[in-house]
């Protein structure tokens, strides 16, 4: 995959292909970078046994980004509660666990802020069970803490949970395997082709170098990208740790294709 | 297009498998409708995530997203200005069943400009995620009853596989809407995008 594939394709479909238009013949969009294509993990990681029968074996067909996918949901206020960022409250007492404050900022990869933008997470509670039917690690479900949140970035991209430190749980993809503690989060930007799911680690987990998801990431550089730092200002005394997590989505393009003079 | 992060720039954070267990975080009340139930012209798009083995994903999320009836979207980076339409979110979530079964109710797109002079024929775009899968698979939804329109389609009409690779990507009309399997792998395996 990648920028050399995509050479490729518009090489072998020709420069009259109606797929890659020169500037000034009607309407061409700045598309989003691909360099996420250096950083995602491959589709095809066996040490990670779920991706066996679930990759696809064709190459990716690399198109063009047009209107379809440079816009996308830009869902607002509606979808989130006033106590949504708090993963503590809303289930009748204190949960478990070492409770934490999760913050940090989404920019784009051209460092501007990702404004208003929605941000889910779900995560397992502090013995490492989560909050779901197929979940059979032997762990106690925590009856105050469901695990899941929701807020909106603000105007300099921000934004922030109450939650608790996730445990390790067990899996089955190998012997004795692992996962290292986790929050699962979701980000939407404003393009179909920001969308995002990914995983936040925390310093310094014993398990990284067990585990072929986190692992799944190819260049540790990329990988410490994952990897909340402990944050000693957001750490409020006598109530919770810090932790800080930005997130970057794709940036756009600079406009190569803008029309002279349009 | 570069596939390298420029000087001064970020480079994005990698994905991760939305893993196994993501139903109680991205499960919305409301997911499956891009526009309410009961609303004129609405149809439903449904199939199946199967996997390589030809077994029913009963784990995976498809997501969708796409214009309206008229082809417009409301987003203010259409260069052609962001057209709202009552009722209409352009974006449907829908996690599978036991049966690998997924079904959203929404409006059919109308065809969509570019790039260049021509028109993309009537499609919705989809994102699938899944235990297994280490970052989405994208891929589109484009609609049996407009022959004439697929026919001048620029992403169809470049697939290499000819009409076989096109076939994964067209959704039969059935009653009350249209009707896609998505195969993540094997004979019958859907055309994936790289974006």
């Amino acid at each position: 995959m990648g920028h050399k594939h995509e050479v490729e394709r518009k090489a072998e479909l020709g420069e009259s292909s109606p797929l890659w238009r020169a500037p000034g013949e009607g309407l061409i969009v700045a598309g989003y970078r691909r360099d996420h294509e250096k950083v995602d993990p491959p589709h095809d990681f066996p040490a990670y046994r779920g991706t066996i029968s679930r990759h696809p074996k064709r190459p990716l067909v690399p198109i063009p980004d047009a209107l379809t996918e440079i816009t996308g949901p830009l869902l607002g206020e509606d979808r989130v509660g006033a106590a949504d960022f708090d993963l503590t409250a809303g289930m009748g007492g204190e949960p478990q666990g070492q409770k934490m404050v999760l913050h940090g900022r989404v920019l784009d990869g051209n460092g501007r802020p990702v404004r208003g933008t929605l941000i889910e997470i779900w995560q397992a509670n502090a013995a490492g069970r989560y909050w779901h039917a197929w979940d059979n690690h032997p762990a106690p479900l925590d009856p105050h803490f469901e695990g899941v949140g929701r807020c909106l970035t603000d105007d300099h991209g921000r934004y922030r949970f109450v939650t608790i430190k996730p445990g390790s749980y067990p899996w089955g993809n190998h012997f004795n395997a692992w996962r290292p503690a986790h929050i699962h989060v979701s980000l939407f930007g404003r393009a179909f082709a920001q969308r995002l799911v990914t995983q936040m680690y925390f310093p310094g987990d014993p398990m990284f170098d067990h585990d072929p998801i986190f692992n799944s990431v190819r260049e540790p550089a990329d990988r410490a990208r994952l990897i909340a730092a402990f944050d000693w200002e957001a750490t409020t005394p006598e109530w919770a740790l810090g932790y800080r997590f930005d997130i970057v989505l794709r940036g756009r393009e600079s406009t190569p294709f803008e029309e002279p003079g349009a | 297009m570069s596939g390298t992060t420029p000087p001064g720039a970020l480079p994005p954070t990698p994905s991760q498998t939305v893993g196994p267990f993501f139903s109680f975080g991205l499960e919305w009340e409301d997911g499956p409708f891009a526009v309410p139930a009961g609303t004129a012209g609405a149809i439903r798009v449904e199939g199946r995530l199967l996997d390589g083995r030809g077994h029913p994903i009963p784990d995976g999320l498809v997501e969708t997203w796409q214009a309206d009836p008229d082809g417009r979207f409301a987003h203010p980076d259409d260069p052609r200005g962001a057209v709202a339409r009552e009722g209409f979110r352009g974006f449907a979530r829908c996690p599978t069943d036991d049966e690998g079964r997924w079904s959203v109710l929404t409006l059919k797109p109308g065809a969509v400009p570019g790039p260049g002079e021509g028109l993309q024929a009537p499609h919705i775009a989809v994102s699938v995620f899944a235990r297994g899968l280490l970052q989405r698979l994208v891929t589109r939804i484009y609609f049996g009853d407009e022959e004439a329109a697929n026919a001048a389609d620029p992403v169809l009409g470049s697939l290499r596989g000819g009409d076989a690779e096109r076939a994964t990507l067209i959704a039969a009309p059935v009653e009350g809407g249209y009707r896609l399997d998505i195969y993540l792998q094997g004979p019958d395996e859907t055309v994936f995008f790289a974006i």
